[in-house]
């Protein structure tokens, strides 16, 4: 767990420093998105700039997974726009939307559960590697040396989200907590330019969300963009600069958490509307 | 079974001697199996046929987690295209190819080898192709249909071009020639080789390589995208492994070792007819894969060579042994054969769900490991 809290730095270097002031990571504007008869989403948009923790929040339904889905290019969008740093990406096959940049964790954890801690961040190097079978069979000193440095990146993947001492244990081996810290390692593997998270503090308890608060800061810190959906009001307020509130599809807030926390739509979505007096409102 | 492997990893020295004590093994076996009769080093021959087979069918299964009940069609791919490549028949039937082959058409096995992997490789891409997006049963279900679509083809193609000369099959295919023709017994610095012993070797040499190959495969970027997309497609995909390609990679190489060892079953043979590709021996193969531990090379080697000799021992056995205890033969060797057989493989379901010798698990814990148990 502590190792959690020092920003080892080893995600900085690519980021931050060719990282322009106040750029937009992704860019998506004009999402629809209709399952049959039910309007998912309408016309949502978001604009995330570089080096933010941006959070997606909104009553059950609202559509924050169906948004984050076609973000990441599982749903086909029926519209929208998007672009990841500054240059356009279609999301309609998941593994470019991995190549493009955007890593993704999953609601309920998908991880390999088979192969071993280790191994699944190995996978996660798959999509910035470019070994091929006749490589691998004939043992070349590119694929060996790739893969050196490939193990040794997945090690150190393990290591900065604290779950380095169970990297030989099979992922479905390891307790639930360390479980998503392992996805996020996994989806580091991938250098993404956006990380986003689905709803990572699902069934944590306090100790464990206080921990894997201090691994989104962490890793914030070393310059990567979060997109976080959470149910989890109090760790999206204390954790994201920005905030967008989706109900029905639609978006009804956008802004830090402290505005949004005050906008009356908001409000109304998450507790419902004030009783109007039936007698002054409605006179017979 | 298990711990054995890590401790030969952690102890180079007996590694080396368990290495050189099983090279002696193979090497020596075709010699002590000659003492009870030529038909064993036969079945030891096919043995390492089926370790080919079994574990070009393992990437499919095994690694990439893709059910596949027609993988005999690429050893029949591979088979008749070395029949076709180095057997009169080709040159019988076409004036033209006869004209352009004026000496007869028997190519060299250097030049067949890579052909054949490269064709059955091409039919693993056809196959695959339009089975992308099926899983499990229905893929289990086209596959078969593949398996049996090649056999069925082939059983006709004898008109109106007599190509595959129909369910007669192919015959006087020429034995391979490697500086010796495998097709007589050699004098070897005063030895005398004989021909089964000579095939014996080469498939040996061709299983080790298939092993080796495996092995490598396993280990490398591709070997965990296959077990990825097995574990988790979709979380495949969104680590940006191209699962189309990934699959089509799995069926194209597994259908390669099952080409170059139907090449070489059909120069063993020297004759081939569909009768040999039938879906029973898809299905045996991939008893040998399941059986031995599915995904675990050591585990497919032994399913493999258990399965390939297992029933001819039995053969050989099961009729002495009623005359031993009853004094008369009471069930025939062929029916009891078949029982004992396929009680050996409901016990070994019942007992050894994940196989003979599967892969070891990792960091589970007693508490773990019996709910595992208890799940499975």
């Amino acid at each position: 767990m502590a190792s959690t809290q020092c920003s080892s730095g080893i995600l900085a270097l690519r980021h931050k420093v060719l990282a322009p002031v106040a750029d937009i990571v992704l860019k998506v504007a004009g999402v629809n998105k209709r399952f049959g008869g039910l309007q998912a989403l309408s016309d949502v948009a978001v604009e995330i700039e570089r080096g933010q923790i941006y959070g997606l929040i909104g009553p059950n339904g609202a559509g924050k997974t169906t948004f984050f889905n076609v973000v990441t290019g599982l749903y086909a969008p029926d519209s929208g726009s998007f672009e990841l740093d500054g240059k356009p990406y279609s999301p309609n096959e998941v593994h470019k939307v991995a190549a493009a940049g955007i890593a993704r964790t999953f609601q309920n954890i998908r991880l390999f559960p088979d192969m071993t801690a280790l191994e699944n961040v190995m996978v996660g190097r798959h999509v910035r590697t470019k070994a091929t079978a006749l490589g691998a069979i004939l043992r070349t000193l590119a694929t060996l040396s790739e893969e050196r440095a490939i193990r040794q990146r997945s090690l150190e993947l393990l290591e900065y989200v604290g779950v380095a001492k169970y990297a030989d244990y099979q992922a479905r081996t390891l307790a639930y907590g360390d479980q998503r810290r392992l996805e996020i390692a996994r989806a580091l593997a991938t250098d993404p330019k956006l990380l986003a998270l689905d709803e990572p503090a699902a069934g944590m308890n306090a100790t464990e969300k206080l921990a894997l608060r201090a691994l989104l800061v962490a890793i914030s810190k070393d310059g990567i963009t979060i997109l976080l959906i959470e149910h989890d009001v109090k760790l999206v307020m204390g954790l994201c600069d920005r905030v967008t509130v989706l109900d029905y599809g639609k978006t009804i807030a956008v802004g830090t958490p402290a505005d949004v926390q005050r906008s009356a739509a908001v409000i109304e979505a998450y507790l419902g509307k004030a009783h109007t007096n039936v007698a002054t409102k409605e006179p017979a | 079974m298990s711990p054995l492997l890590p401790r030969l990893r952690k102890d180079p020295r007996a590694a080396w001697i368990a290495a050189f004590v099983l090279a002696a093994t193979l090497m020596a076996l075709p010699w002590i199996a000659g003492q009870f009769g030529n038909a064993w080093v036969r079945v030891f021959a096919f043995a390492c046929l089926y370790v080919m087979l079994a574990l070009g069918l393992n990437i499919v299964v095994g690694f990439a987690g893709l059910l596949d009940l027609g993988y005999i069609a690429f050893y029949a791919v591979g088979a008749y295209m070395y029949a076709l490549l180095a057997s009169p028949h080709l040159t019988e039937q076409f004036a033209w190819i006869a004209q352009m082959f004026p000496a007869g058409l028997h190519l060299p096995i250097w030049l067949v080898l890579p052909f054949g992997a490269a064709i059955a490789a091409f039919f693993g891409i056809l196959l695959g192709a339009p089975v992308l997006k099926l899983r499990g049963d229905y893929l289990a279900i086209v596959t078969l249909g593949f398996g049996e679509i090649i056999r069925i083809f082939i059983n006709n193609l004898n008109s109106p071009l007599n190509l595959t000369n129909g369910p007669q099959g192919i015959t006087l295919i020429d034995p391979i020639t490697l500086g010796v023709t495998f097709s007589k017994t050699i004098n070897f610095f005063g030895y005398e080789v004989s021909s089964l012993v000579l095939y014996y070797y080469l498939f040996l040499a061709l299983a080790i390589v298939t092993v080796v190959i495996c092995l490598r495969l396993q280990d490398s970027r591709l070997g965990r995208a296959w077990m990825a997309i097995r574990e988790d497609d979709i979380a495949a995909k969104a680590m940006g492994i191209n699962v189309r390609n990934v699959k089509l990679l799995a069926f194209s190489l597994g259908a390669t070792f099952g080409g170059v060892a139907g090449a070489m079953f059909a120069a063993f043979q020297g004759f081939v007819s569909p009768e040999s590709f039938v879906l029973n021996e898809s299905i045996i193969v991939l008893a040998m894969v399941v059986l031995g531990g599915i995904g675990h090379i050591p585990g497919v080697v032994l399913g493999a060579v258990l399965l390939a000799v297992l029933p001819e021992f039995l053969r050989y056995t099961v009729e002495p042994a009623q005359i031993f205890m009853f004094g008369k033969v009471i069930l025939e060797a062929e029916i009891l054969r078949m029982m004992l057989y396929g009680l050996a493989l409901v016990l070994i379901m019942l007992y050894r769900p994940k196989g003979l010798w599967p892969a070891p698990e990792h960091g589970v814990n007693p508490v773990q490991q019996r709910h595992s148990r208890l799940a499975a």
